[in-house]
């Protein structure tokens, strides 16, 4: 049994029940016990003077790479979990482009065990849509769900046979979880660096120009009304995804949809100069295209943030622009640099970015989370939104160091990462227990 | 003060136009060497030189080794095949190789843009592009000049049209920076499928067909074009290329003044170009070779911290007689 946990005089922030006021939140045996003001500590309780924090449900993110089995080189499951709670996330999902491939019951039932004895934020296992994520075969959906999956997906790559993306959006609706697609045309993306423009046409890069993103959104929309099946668009990354979106959500279809932090921040302008640590898939786009991403992430056309969390060994990312990896690290910053780029520039209110970043996600993975209601599972973050910080990837928790915010100074992070009633992470106290 | 190219040199595109013209110009002085029965002058005696080729080339790696033998450097030839780079060395285990040998300088080949960069940024030794992936061939870039301004007697103000396939030729960058940096005007000509969408952007001019390509020219630029373009689907065929986009003589022939011909070789006679054009009284392409020697003399001279003003003397202090 964990310790009472009182947070006391916090901005509680829920945005499932759309509150936001100064208020103490108890936390008992593991669950939320009570909000509100004046609340007294039980005996032997843990009490935090949070005033001038902000006391909110825990982070959920939908798109992580986790790298085990496979590559523990470059991350665990034990060490991205670290690395989530660190960045207030309490739940994260695992995308399965592990080697093997989680592609089975035995493969999810793993990842599921490995978060478990790691303790820290919430691993969810994603199944992969076929067999080896060789875009052939069905996987076993049914059964990987049974062993604990919430969704399928062959993130990395994009489920090319729309024969396949149409079986798995029509069986997936049996078990009720998301298709999360990666949207890239192959034909029109193979041997692409970076995006497609004037950019790429100084560096002499390859480009993926925007057409090979929204030829598999136009797709994977259209095969989403004609099954009735829910169809989750990854990492969204130009403006013509949005507009092709905003019409599928006018008409009801169950299309959803994340954008990840950098490319709501950042523009292929990044890649200049071959900095490899802005080679992505998706491409950072152009400033019109972040400036529609924020817009539809305000307005809900897209739903929630996702970091699409990529390890890479420092040695990889170490190459000429061509021959480096695609991706980039994420969990660590996600919330200070949205925090950052959005709240405080006034596109987002705060009430917002919590709710795209933890209710939003949670309800459509169908996942616990994202509120503060009593009775609830206590995932909940105390976020600093006041002090400034500066981005060390050195002191990341994660295996991997690549990101681009390297140097950043962000406002915005995780004073305390509570799962389950217990403290996961806090700043000072380095690992916890 | 003149200014100094820095450490390496990597494209013309971060070069100031006074450094474009320290380098033609501390060029001319170095002609004249390669005219001399003995081709050797001391200035980079007792300088090591490695010429690193990921990709194969003849013209450009025989050009930089005459530049480098004739300025008296010790020259070493690494070709990717045969080598620790076939046997998957990494780019930087190359670079950290080079390193701790003691090496001055580096010329570096590379199929990846940006490879020469990359290298620079991680080792001491002054590195030289000779060709990185689809970025630049800035040596290329300023040997096309000087040919251009050996042959019109000025830049500014020249009509320069590039033609062929933009997309893949790092040429064609290289010739662009350079060009409008000096007050060229430059434009550019060929199949769309073969065009950076949006280049307009950059500053050039675009002509789908060669006839207005030609009707506005002083000289063209006439660019390699590789064969695996149309096994990608880029061109339907060779033989439509050259019927749509071929420089020949009939086109030349309507031309309202005579246009300067150049070409960076290897040439496909009979697809981009014409043999009586590549072969006829107005074409430049053996001078082109010709200033190659002396445009990398120029640039190895500059970047082993050789003094413009001085490139007449230290040529003359060689062993041969005047």
């Amino acid at each position: 049994m964990t310790r009472p946990v009182l947070l006391r005089q916090g901005r509680v922030i829920d945005p499932a029940r759309g509150t936001d006021q100064v208020s103490d939140v108890l936390i008992q045996d593991g669950k939320i016990a009570a909000v509100g003001p004046g609340l007294g500590a039980p005996d032997g309780a843990d009490v935090r003077d949070v005033a001038g924090a902000v006391v909110a449900p825990g982070l959920v993110d939908v798109h992580v790479h986790l790298r085990e089995p496979g590559n523990e080189d470059e991350e665990t499951v034990a060490s991205g979990a670290r690395a989530a709670a660190a960045g207030g996330f309490t739940a994260v999902c695992a995308m399965p482009n592990t080697d093997p491939v989680t592609d089975n019951q035995a493969a999810v039932g793993f990842i599921l065990r490995q978060s478990v004895r790691a303790g820290l934020a919430r691993v969810y296992p994603i199944g992969a849509v076929s067999v080896g994520q060789r875009g052939e075969q069905l996987a076993e959906f049914g059964e990987m769900v049974g062993a604990g999956a919430v969704a399928v997906s062959d993130d990395g790559r994009p489920v090319v046979s729309g024969h396949l993306m149409r079986t798995a959006l029509e069986y997936a609706r049996t078990f009720g979880i998301p298709v999360a697609d990666h949207c890239e045309e192959p034909t029109l993306a193979t041997g692409g660096a970076m995006h497609e423009g004037l950019v790429s046409a100084r560096l002499g890069l390859k480009g993926i120009p925007a057409a090979a993103e929204e030829i598999m959104v136009a797709r994977d929309i259209l095969l989403a009304e004609l099954t009735g099946g829910h169809v989750h668009l990854c990492h969204m990354s130009t403006r013509g995804s949005v507009e092709l979106i905003g019409r599928a959500k006018e008409r009801g279809l169950a299309v959803t949809a994340e954008v990840t932090p950098h490319h709501l921040t950042l523009t292929d302008a990044a890649c200049e100069h071959y900095d490899t640590q802005a080679k992505m898939n998706p491409p950072l786009r152009e400033a019109a295209d972040v400036e529609a991403l924020r817009l539809a992430l305000r307005d809900g056309v897209i739903d929630c943030v996702a970091s699409d969390h990529a390890p890479h060994a420092y040695d990889e990312k170490e190459a000429a622009f061509d021959d480096a990896p695609f991706g980039i690290v994420g969990l660590e910053t996600a919330f200070g640099v949205a925090h950052t780029e959005l709240v405080r520039s006034g596109i987002l209110t705060l009430p917002t970015l919590l709710a795209r970043m933890s209710t939003a996600p949670a309800a459509l993975f169908h996942l616990p989370g994202g509120s503060l209601a009593p009775g609830v599972a206590a995932d909940v973050c105390v976020f600093d939104v006041t002090t400034p910080w500066t981005v060390r990837p050195a002191d990341f928790h994660s295996k991997s160091r690549n990101t681009p915010f390297a140097g950043r100074d962000l406002v915005g992070r995780a004073l305390l990462t509570i799962v389950a009633g217990r403290v996961v992470h806090e700043p000072s106290s380095g690992t916890p227990r | 003060m003149t200014p100094g190219l820095g450490k390496d040199l990597v494209g013309l595109e971060f070069l100031t136009p006074e450094q474009i013209r320290l380098i033609l110009d501390t060029a001319e002085p170095f002609k004249e060497v390669s005219e001399r029965p003995i081709k050797k002058v001391p200035a980079l005696r007792g300088k090591t030189i490695v010429n690193l080729f990921f990709e194969a080339s003849t013209r450009t790696r025989i050009s930089f080794e005459f530049a480098e033998k004739r300025l008296s450097a010790d020259t070493v030839n690494v070709a990717a095949s045969g080598s620790s780079v076939s046997k998957g060395e990494t780019l930087v285990d190359t670079a950290k190789n080079l390193e701790a040998m003691r090496i001055d300088m580096v010329v570096i080949r590379h199929g990846a843009s940006g490879a020469a960069q990359f290298l620079g940024e991680r080792i001491r030794s002054n590195v030289i592009n000779a060709g990185d992936g689809k970025h630049e061939h800035p040596t290329q870039g300023l040997l096309d000049m000087l040919t251009i301004r050996d042959t019109l007697g000025r830049i500014e103000g020249v009509k320069v049209c590039l033609v062929g396939d933009i997309l893949h030729s790092r040429v064609a960058r290289s010739n662009l920076w350079g060009l409008t940096k000096l007050g060229a005007e430059v434009a550019v000509c060929g199949p769309r499928t073969l065009l950076p969408r949006g280049i307009e952007a950059l500053g050039v001019r675009v002509f789908g067909r060669i006839e207005e390509a030609i009707d506005w020219a002083d000289v063209l630029n006439v660019l390699r074009l590789q064969l695996e373009r149309m096994e990608k689907g880029f061109i339907p065929s060779l033989r439509e290329y050259y019927r749509v986009f071929g420089v020949t003589a009939e086109r030349l022939a309507r031309a309202p003044r005579p246009l300067t011909i150049m070409h960076p070789g290897p040439m496909n006679r009979g697809v981009e170009i014409d043999s009586r054009v590549a072969d006829g009284p107005h074409s430049v392409i053996l001078n082109q070779v010709t200033n190659g020697v002396a445009v990398r003399m120029a640039v190895l001279y500059l970047l082993a911290g050789g003094r413009p003003e001085l490139a007449d003397a230290a040529k003359g202090t060689g062993g041969a007689a005047e």
